[in-house]
C-alpha cells in the first residue's frame, strides 16, 4: 500500500526531495520489500541504500565487506551467516573460513557507529572480540550462535569495554570455556543490559557480581543463566528482576527447605511478564510446581535440554494454555506428546530432540503415535522438528491432514534409510502427503528409505519450497533433477550421502544463480562434473573440500553458491575454488 | 563372499599410528583367529551355523572393528599371538575421537550409511564434561545434531544414571552392555525386565546382528535364580556367558541371585567369552553358597 501512494506522488512531482523519499523507504521493515523498492529506479535505489540501517547477509561469501559498505553507507546492524549448515554436524573441516575479522576491519572505518552484530556459524577469535569492543564506541548488541574460535577471554573484553551494551547472547558455540570471570568484568557503573544469555557456558560465574548486575540493570528483559546457578540463587535473581520476559533457569536442581521452596514459588509468581522459559538442565521433578504460577502467559517453553518424563511434562502443561512454541527432549515419550495435544491448543511449533541419539539400545523416545496425538490436539501446528526411531507413511499422512498449514516440516528418522516400520515400504508416500497437502511449505527435511518418487512429488507439488535437506535418500540423478526443475522458489539445497551424480549437479546449473547455495557431500559427483559446472557458470563460486585420503577424481564435498565478490581469496588449502 | 580381513577393513583413522596398527592387525590374522573372532551368543542349547560369522554392521561384514575406551574384552579377542603393539594406541581416552572407520562400497540400496571417523573439530578440547560413552559405529554428522547438544545431552544422561544407581526406586536403570568383539556397546534399562529370561532374550535380540547362533534356552527355570546345574550347562554349552559387574567392582555370573538383588547391585553387563568365564563360575558359586 505504501508503494502505491509513493508511485502516485512520483507521477505528480517530478522532483521529490531525496530526504523525504529516504525517510519513507526507511520505514519499510521487510528485507524483501527493501530489495524490491531498490529495483524500481535509480533514484529509489539510491534513496533506499542511504536509508538502510540494517543488513542481513545469508552467506558471508556472497558479498565482500567493501561491496557492502560501498552500497550501504549508514548501516547500524549487521547479521551474517557463514559456514554451510552441515558444518554444525562436523561435515566441514576446521579453519574452513567465515572469519569475521576482515569484516570488522572494514566496518571500523566505514561503520564506526555500528551497534549490532549477529553472527551464525562464523569463526570469531578473541582478537576480533577485543577489536569489536574497542573500535566501536556505540556497540550495543552481540549475538553469537553456533560460532567457534573464541573463548571466555573475548567475552571479558566485551563486558569490560562496551559501555552501551544492551545485548550479550551466547548460544551453542564452540567456545573455549576457561572460566566464569568474564561476568565480573562488567563495570559497576554499567546498567544498560537488556538481554543476557550465557546459558551454554559451563563455568561458574561470580554470583555476587551477577546478582549486582541484574539488580542494577533495570531494563533487563531476558536473562538466561547457566547450569551453575542454583535454585536458591535463581530465587534471588528473580526478586531483583520481576520484569523479566524471558528466563533461562539454571540447573533447577537442589535440595530446598519448604521455606525456600515457597519463596521460589512467590518469586516466580511475581514474574507476570514471563513469556519464554528455558533451561532446567538437570531438573528434578519435585520443584517443577514452583513454575506453575509463572506459566499462565507462557508462549515459548524451551525444555530441549531438560530430561523430563511424560508425567512431569503433563503436569506442567496443564498450566500453559497459551503455549505456542514447545521444544522438548524425547524422554517425554508419546505420553508426554499426548499431553501436549490435550493442553496446548494454540501450539504452532514443536521440536522434539533425541535424548540419546547414538544409542540404538534405547527403546523409548517418541514414535508416530506421539506425532499423531499432537496433530490432533494442535491444529495450528505449522513448524515441526521431530527426531524418532520409527515412522509410518500413514501416520505422516494423518498428521498433515490434521495440520495442513505446515511451513516447516523436518522429520528425522534416526536410522539412515529406514522404511515404514509396519509395511516396510519406502517413506515416499509420507513426504508425498506432506507436499501435496501443505501448500505453504517453505522448509522440508526428509529421512528414511526414499526412492526417486519422493523427489518427483517434491518437484511436482512443493511450489513454495525454499529449503530442502536430504540425506541417505533417492535412487538416481532423476530424483535431484525433479527438485531442481520443479521448485521455483528453491534457495537452499543440502544433500548428503545420496546417489546423485554429475548429471544431477549439472542439470541445475542455471538454477544455482537464483539460489543462495547448494551443498552436496558424499554423493556421486566427480571433479570433472564440478569443473564443468564452474566452466559453464563463471558467476558461481564452485568449491570442493578436498580430503586427501580419497581418490582425487571424486568430489566428496561440493559447495556451490552465487556471489558478487568473486572466488574466495581466503580459502584454506583444502578448499579448491574452481 | 570373500572373507579376507584385509579386504573388508580399512582403517580410516586420523591418527597415523592407528593406521599402522591396523595393518599389523590384518597381517597377523590367520585362519585360526578367524574362527575365534566369530561371535555367538550362547545359552544352553545354542547351535552353530556353518558358514556364518563375523560382525554384522549395516549389512557389511567386517572383522576388525575398533572400540575406544574399552578396558578389556575386544582387545583380548583380537590379540591372540602376542601382537600387542596396537593396545594403547587404539584406546583413545578422549572419546571425542571415535574410531570405527569402515569403507563401504557405494551402493544403491537403502543402507547408504557410511561410518567414518567422527571428528569433533569444532568443540573445544576444554569441554570439562564427559562426552558420549565409548566409541560406537557412527556416521559422521548423523543424526543431525549440533556438537554442543550432543555433548550436553551425553553428560546429562551420565549424570542421571549416576543418580539413578543410588536410588533403587528411580524410574529407570540403564546399564551398559558390552559384548566381546562387538564394535559398540548397548544400554538396557533393567527396570523394564522382571526376570532373567526377559533380560536374556532382550539381549539376544539386541546383539543378534553379531551372532549366528540360535539361542534356545529351554533349561532356564521360571524362578529368579538359576540352579547350579544349569549354570554348568550354561558354561559348557556355549561360547559366551553373561556376566555383570556389581557394586563392589567384582565380575559375577548372571543368574546367581534373586532378580531384585541383581538389579540393585548390577552396574554393568558384559557378554564374556566362555573361556574367560570358566574362572568366574566357582567364585560365583562360592559367593552364592556363602550368602545362603
Amino acid at each position: 500500500m505504501e508503494c502505491k501512494r509513493k508511485n502516485e506522488k512520483s507521477k505528480s512531482n517530478s522532483t521529490f526531495p531525496d530526504e523525504v523519499l529516504e525517510l519513507v523507504l526507511g520505514m519499510l521493515k521487510s528485507r524483501k520489500d527493501k530489495s524490491t523498492v531498490s529495483l524500481v529506479c535509480k533514484e529509489w535505489y539510491n534513496a533506499e541504500r542511504w536509508s538502510r540501517r540494517s543488513v542481513f547477509i545469508g552467506n558471508c561469501y556472497s558479498v565482500s565487506p567493501e561491496i557492502l559498505t560501498r552500497r550501504f553507507p549508514n548501516i547500524r546492524s549487521v547479521t551474517l551467516k557463514g559456514k554451510p549448515r552441515f558444518a554444525d554436524f562436523n561435515l566441514v573441516p576446521a579453519n574452513w573460513g567465515a572469519d569475521i575479522h576482515s569484516w570488522l576491519v572494514v566496518f571500523a572505518v566505514k561503520y564506526p557507529w555500528l551497534e549490532e552484530l549477529r553472527l551464525k556459524r562464523m569463526t570469531v577469535t578473541d582478537e576480533s572480540l577485543e577489536f569489536l569492543a574497542l573500535k566501536f564506541p556505540n556497540f550495543k548488541a552481540l549475538s553469537l550462535l553456533s560460532c567457534d574460535g573464541f573463548s571466555t577471554d573475548g567475552l571479558a573484553k566485551i563486558a569490560a569495554n562496551c559501555k552501551n551494551l544492551t545485548e550479550l547472547d551466547i548460544q551453542e558455540n564452540g567456545i573455549e570455556d576457561k572460566s566464569g570471570n568474564w561476568l565480573s568484568c562488567f563495570p559497576e557503573s554499567f546498567t544498560s543490559l537488556e538481554v543476557l544469555n550465557f546459558a551454554n557456558l559451563h563455568y561458574e560465574v561470580n554470583f555476587d557480581a551477577l546478582e549486582k548486575l541484574v539488580s542494577r540493570c533495570k531494563s533487563l528483559k531476558t536473562l538466561k543463566v547457566n547450569k551453575s546457578v542454583t535454585l536458591k540463587q535463581l530465587q534471588r535473581l528473580l526478586v531483583h528482576a520481576p520484569q523479566l520476559g524471558e528466563l533461562g533457569t539454571g540447573s533447577f536442581s537442589q535440595e530446598l527447605t519448604p521455606q525456600q521452596c515457597s519463596e521460589l514459588g512467590s518469586a516466580f509468581k511475581n514474574c507476570r511478564n514471563l513469556h519464554t522459559l528455558s533451561g532446567l538442565w538437570v531438573a528434578t521433578a519435585q520443584y517443577l510446581p514452583v513454575l506453575y504460577s509463572a506459566c499462565t502467559n507462557l508462549t515459548f517453553l524451551n525444555f530441549s535440554y531438560a530430561p523430563l518424563d511424560s508425567d512431569d511434562l503433563a503436569k506442567l502443561l496443564v498450566h500453559c494454555p497459551k503455549l505456542q512454541r514447545l521444544w522438548v527432549v524425547d524422554s517425554v515419550e508419546d505420553k508426554g506428546l499426548e499431553a501436549v495435544g490435550s493442553h496446548c491448543p494454540l501450539l504452532e511449533e514443536l521440536r522434539v530432540f533425541p535424548a540419546d541419539p547414538f544409542d540404538e539400545g534405547i527403546v523409548h523416545g517418541v514414535t508416530e503415535s506421539g506425532f499423531i496425538a499432537v496433530s490432533q490436539g494442535c491444529p495450528r501446528l505449522h513448524y515441526v522438528l521431530y527426531f524418532c526411531r520409527q515412522m509410518t507413511n500413514a501416520a505422516v499422512a494423518t498428521v498433515v491432514q490434521n495440520c495442513p498449514d505446515f511451513t516447516h516440516f523436518r522429520l528425522c528418522i534416526m536410522h539412515p534409510g529406514q522404511p515404514d516400520y509396519l509395511t516396510q515400504d519406502p517413506m515416499d508416500e509420507a513426504f508425498g502427503a506432506v507436499v501435496k497437502t501443505c501448500t505453504k511449505l517453505q522448509r522440508l527435511a526428509v529421512s528414511g528409505y526414499l526412492t526417486d518418487l519422493t523427489f518427483e512429488y517434491i518437484g511436482k507439488y512443493a511450489k513454495n519450497l525454499e529449503t530442502l535437506s536430504v540425506a541417505f535418500a533417492g535412487k538416481s540423478d532423476w530424483g535431484m533433477r525433479c527438485v531442481l526443475d520443479g521448485c521455483p522458489k528453491l534457495r537452499k539445497l543440502e544433500v548428503r550421502d545420496c546417489p546423485f551424480g554429475n548429471v544431477a549437479l549439472l542439470s541445475g546449473s542455471r538454477k544455482y544463480e537464483s539460489m543462495r547455495s547448494l551443498w552436496m557431500s558424499d554423493c556421486k559427483v566427480t571433479m570433472n562434473g564440478v569443473r564443468l559446472l564452474a566452466k559453464e557458470m563463471p558467476r558461481l563460486n564452485v568449491e570442493v573440500i578436498k580430503e586427501e585420503r580419497y581418490e582425487t577424481h571424486q568430489a566428496r564435498k561440493v559447495y556451490v553458491y552465487r556471489s558478487v565478490a568473486g572466488p574466495r581469496r581466503d580459502a584454506p588449502p583444502f578448499v579448491l575454488t574452481l | 563372499m570373500s572373507r579376507s580381513l584385509k579386504h573388508d577393513y580399512i582403517g580410516l583413522a586420523e591418527n597415523p599410528s592407528m593406521d599402522g596398527s591396523s595393518d599389523k592387525l590384518s597381517s597377523s590374522e590367520d585362519g585360526k583367529t578367524l574362527k575365534e573372532t566369530e561371535l555367538r551368543l550362547g545359552l544352553p542349547g545354542s547351535e552353530r551355523k556353518s558358514g556364518g560369522g563375523g560382525v554384522c554392521l549395516f549389512g557389511k561384514e567386517l572383522h576388525n572393528v575398533l572400540k575406544a575406551g574399552a578396558k578389556r574384552g575386544f582387545s583380548d579377542a583380537i590379540v591372540t599371538d602376542g601382537s600387542q603393539g596396537q593396545g594403547p594406541s587404539f584406546f583413545s581416552p578422549n572419546v571425542d575421537k571415535t574410531l570405527v572407520a569402515l569403507d563401504t562400497q557405494t551402493n544403491t540400496n537403502k543402507d547408504l550409511a557410511k561410518p567414518v571417523q567422527e571428528k569433533n573439530d569444532q568443540v573445544a578440547a576444554t569441554n570439562g564434561h564427559a562426552t558420549a560413552p565409548a566409541a560406537k559405529a557412527q556416521v559422521v554428522g548423523w543424526p543431525p545434531i549440533r556438537s554442543f547438544r550432543k555433548n550436553t545431552m551425553a553428560s546429562n544422561l551420565t549424570k542421571n544414571n549416576e543418580e539413578a544407581e543410588g536410588k533403587p526406586g528411580f524410574g529407570c536403570l540403564y546399564v551398559k552392555v558390552s559384548m566381546d568383539g562387538a564394535p559398540y556397546l548397548r544400554k538396557v534399562d533393567l527396570k523394564t525386565y522382571y526376570n532373567y529370561m526377559e533380560l536374556s532374550s532382550a539381549l539376544e535380540k539386541m546383539f543378534s546382528c553379531f551372532t549366528i547362533g540360535q539361542c534356545n534356552s529351554p533349561g532356564l527355570p521360571g524362578k529368579d535364580g538359576l540352579s547350579e546345574s544349569s549354570l554348568r550347562d550354561l558354561l559348557h554349552g556355549s561360547e559366551y556367558v553373561l556376566t555383570y559387574e556389581d557394586k563392589d567392582g567384582d565380575w559375577m555370573l548372571v543368574g546367581d541371585v534373586p532378580w531384585e538383588m541383581f538389579t540393585d547391585s548390577c552396574r554393568r553387563l558384559r557378554i564374556m567369552k566362555g573361556s574367560e568365564a570358566i574362572g568366574l563360575a566357582p567364585r560365583a558359586m562360592e559367593k552364592c553358597r556363602s550368602q545362603n
